[in-house]
């Protein structure tokens, strides 16, 4: 196939692996917005979705959410963002972090929900407090639930992150959109098999932490980009 | 905003929309085509679900821009670079509803068909897989609305249909237009949303009050 010998020869190229362009470079961004914006949509949507699923407040809110979210074009809100605000770390990372919450935030606050109520009980009945009954009885039988959002989540940024090169970000995407206004397809290629590389080994990593929370549920998640 | 330039641009917005609707709509059609055969035989050795699911659930997880930009070198600029991903998606949604839907079918309905005379391919048809329909339908909702908004990301290699007053709005540090194109996205993602849940409505008589 074409596509395995454009990629191999741009992987072998000695030039893909220093510098500011090198893949070492690029790789390092793409998991650097990845990182951070995983940790600001987890700070923003883990203490929510425990509290709203706790609590029972905030259904309807939450649900909505995630459908308005569903329905967004990634790169309508990542262009809006950067027509507003211009190119820059941090206009883009607003908008990778508001695609990525509702994922954590649903599956925590379904998480929680689902939590059997006789467990629950039990566990107030034996004069756990509020906080411990959250802690630990609601949290750990939503564990499975909250990684299967996290998961999404992160597949979901991976792949922003992907777009948002084309507004100026650098990371992995940064090739796509380079060999294309270069009109160097062999770039394309290498950008784009790297980029669903870094896709599967976060499948893979979700499919080993899996491996050890039989429980957990297969769901397909819902994708914006 | 520029108010002026919306109103000169709504012959515009009907192709785009156009072009939009077919690109996202066409994917969950051909998805649920090769859903229900898939999803039947799933249901019918539980031994093959594991590895389907597998399959897609991994292939869902790749990035759009990527396939698409792959994808360029065999379809070329055509509405298949965009279609083939999209199906794919569409096909990973739809295969766990319909197997969830088949396995909703409780036990009593399907011995009582089978009591009745229906051999296995009717009770199927007429049996299985119309109770299985409000379960199905919810992967259809899902897929369409997000088909709706990947579809976008196909302008980047030019085929896009709204999606292309994003790349416009950016090329030119116009904000009209991508305002525009992300309204008029949410509107159809509503539009048909809703035709979907009229739909089911239709398709499911028994379950009106």
């Amino acid at each position: 196939m074409r596509i395995i010998e454009l990629f191999w020869a741009w992987i072998t190229s000695p030039a893909q692996w220093s510098g500011a362009d090198g893949i070492p470079a690029r790789l390092g961004e793409h998991l650097f917005y990845t990182g951070l914006a995983l940790l600001i949509a987890l700070a923003i949507a883990l203490p929510l979705g425990l509290l709203a699923g706790h609590t029972g407040k905030g259904t309807f809110l939450i649900v909505n959410s995630a459908n308005a979210v569903r329905a967004l074009p990634t790169l309508g809100v990542l262009g809006l963002v950067v027509v507003l605000r211009g190119i820059g770390l941090l206009p883009v990372m607003v908008a990778l972090v508001a695609l990525a919450i509702p994922a954590i935030l649903v599956n925590t606050y379904a998480g929680v929900r689902a939590a059997d109520p006789a467990v629950v009980d039990a566990a107030r009945g034996m004069g756990m407090r509020s906080s411990e009954v959250l802690r630990l009885v609601e949290l750990p039988l939503a564990w499975p639930l909250i990684l299967l959002g996290i998961r999404t989540a992160v597949i979901q940024i991976i792949a922003t992150a992907t777009v948002a090169a084309y507004v100026g970000l650098g990371g992995l995407g940064r090739y796509i959109f380079d060999g294309l206004a270069r009109r160097d397809y062999e770039a394309v290629v290498g950008g784009s098999v790297l980029v669903v590389a870094l896709a599967l080994l976060t499948e893979a990593a979700y499919a080993l932490l899996r491996r050890r929370n039989p429980a957990s549920p297969s769901k397909a998640p819902t994708r914006t980009s | 905003m520029n108010w002026q330039w919306v109103r000169d641009h709504i012959p515009d917005f009907a192709d785009k929309l156009g072009l939009h609707t077919y690109l996202s709509v066409m994917p969950v059609l051909y998805g649920l085509l090769i859903a229900i055969p898939l999803g039947v035989a799933c249901a019918r050795w539980p031994r093959l679900y594991p590895p389907v699911t597998g399959l897609t659930s991994t292939l869902y997880a790749l990035p759009s821009v990527a396939l698409f930009m792959l994808l360029l070198d065999v379809t070329g600029l055509s509405n298949a670079t965009v279609i083939i991903p999209l199906t794919v998606y569409s096909l990973a949604v739809l295969v766990p509803n319909v197997v969830d839907g088949l396995r909703s079918v409780p036990e009593p309905v399907r011995q009582s068909a089978a009591a009745m005379g229906f051999g296995p391919v009717r009770r199927l048809v007429q049996v299985e897989l119309p109770v299985a329909v409000p379960v199905v339908m919810a992967g259809l909702r899902i897929a369409t609305v997000s088909n709706i908004s990947v579809v976008s990301v196909g302008a980047l290699v030019g085929i896009g249909g709204l999606g292309q007053l994003f790349t416009d709005g950016l090329q030119r540090d116009f904000m009209t237009p991508i305002v525009c194109g992300i309204v008029l996205t949410v509107l159809l993602a509503i539009a048909f949303d809703g035709l979907l849940v009229l739909g089911l409505r239709f398709l499911t008589p028994w379950a009106r009050p």
